[in-house]
């Protein structure tokens, strides 16, 4: 299925651009979307946390993806 | 009543402090969180912040309602500053204000002490030598 990715911070220098559309088989929530983006781009391996939120929410790693959905990249945020 | 926002311009402090003024207050507590010029030795020239601004938004809405919930709090406000910011620039300003003076400072740190842990803003150092995603690796 597609997935559209969108990246903040860090992860906007890891994959290279604040939104991209991926293609991906075998990867059917939130948890695989992880390994997936892990094994793609090693420089995830390398942070401190990372996070996807869907719907503007943290989601979990038994979260089911959809085609339609816009995935965002929360990497170790430093507000404040 | 809470007042959460998120600004590319300069914060108003005094826009905080008086959105929380309230006739049952006893006490009204402010973070002002500044930019300081030197990290681990290293000089500082600017920050540049971005967040994903509707889910900081709902993020930073949570952790007033649950100050809310805890310590009764009368009225909460919650600012935070985007884009490139210099040394001494305000980067966020939280407001509270609670019947009781404890609950105001309780609460007040709680929600910095949050809002640092789970809302969806980002921000770079820039130094003379080089540039740094803060706190983005062990």
């Amino acid at each position: 299925m597609t997935i559209k990715l969108v990246a903040y911070g860090i992860a906007k220098d890891i994959i290279g651009k604040h939104q991209v559309e991926i293609q991906v088989e075998a990867v059917n929530n939130i948890g695989e979307l992880k390994e997936w983006l892990c094994q793609k781009y090693p420089d995830f391996q390398k942070l401190r946390s990372l996070s996807l939120a869907v719907n503007e929410e943290y989601q979990e790693d038994v979260f089911a993806l959809t085609a339609k959905d816009e995935v965002v990249i929360i990497p170790p945020v430093s507000g404040g | 009543m809470l007042d959460i926002q998120i600004h590319d311009s300069p914060l108003d402090t005094q826009a905080c402090i008086d959105f929380t003024s309230h006739p049952n207050a006893g006490g009204n507590t402010i973070f002002v969180g500044t930019v300081r010029e030197f990290t681990k030795g290293k000089k500082v020239i600017r920050l540049e912040f971005e967040s994903y601004e509707p889910m900081a938004i709902k993020e930073m809405t949570k952790i007033a309602e649950i100050a809310q919930k805890k310590w009764s709090t009368l009225a909460v406000s919650i600012h935070h500053r985007v884009g490139v910011l210099a040394i001494g620039e305000v980067a966020v300003v939280i407001a509270v204000s609670t019947p009781h003076r404890k609950a105001a400072f309780e609460a007040c740190e709680f929600m910095i002490d949050t809002l640092k842990e789970t809302v969806p803003i980002w921000k770079k150092e820039i130094f003379e030598d080089g540039e740094i995603w803060v706190a983005a690796h062990p």
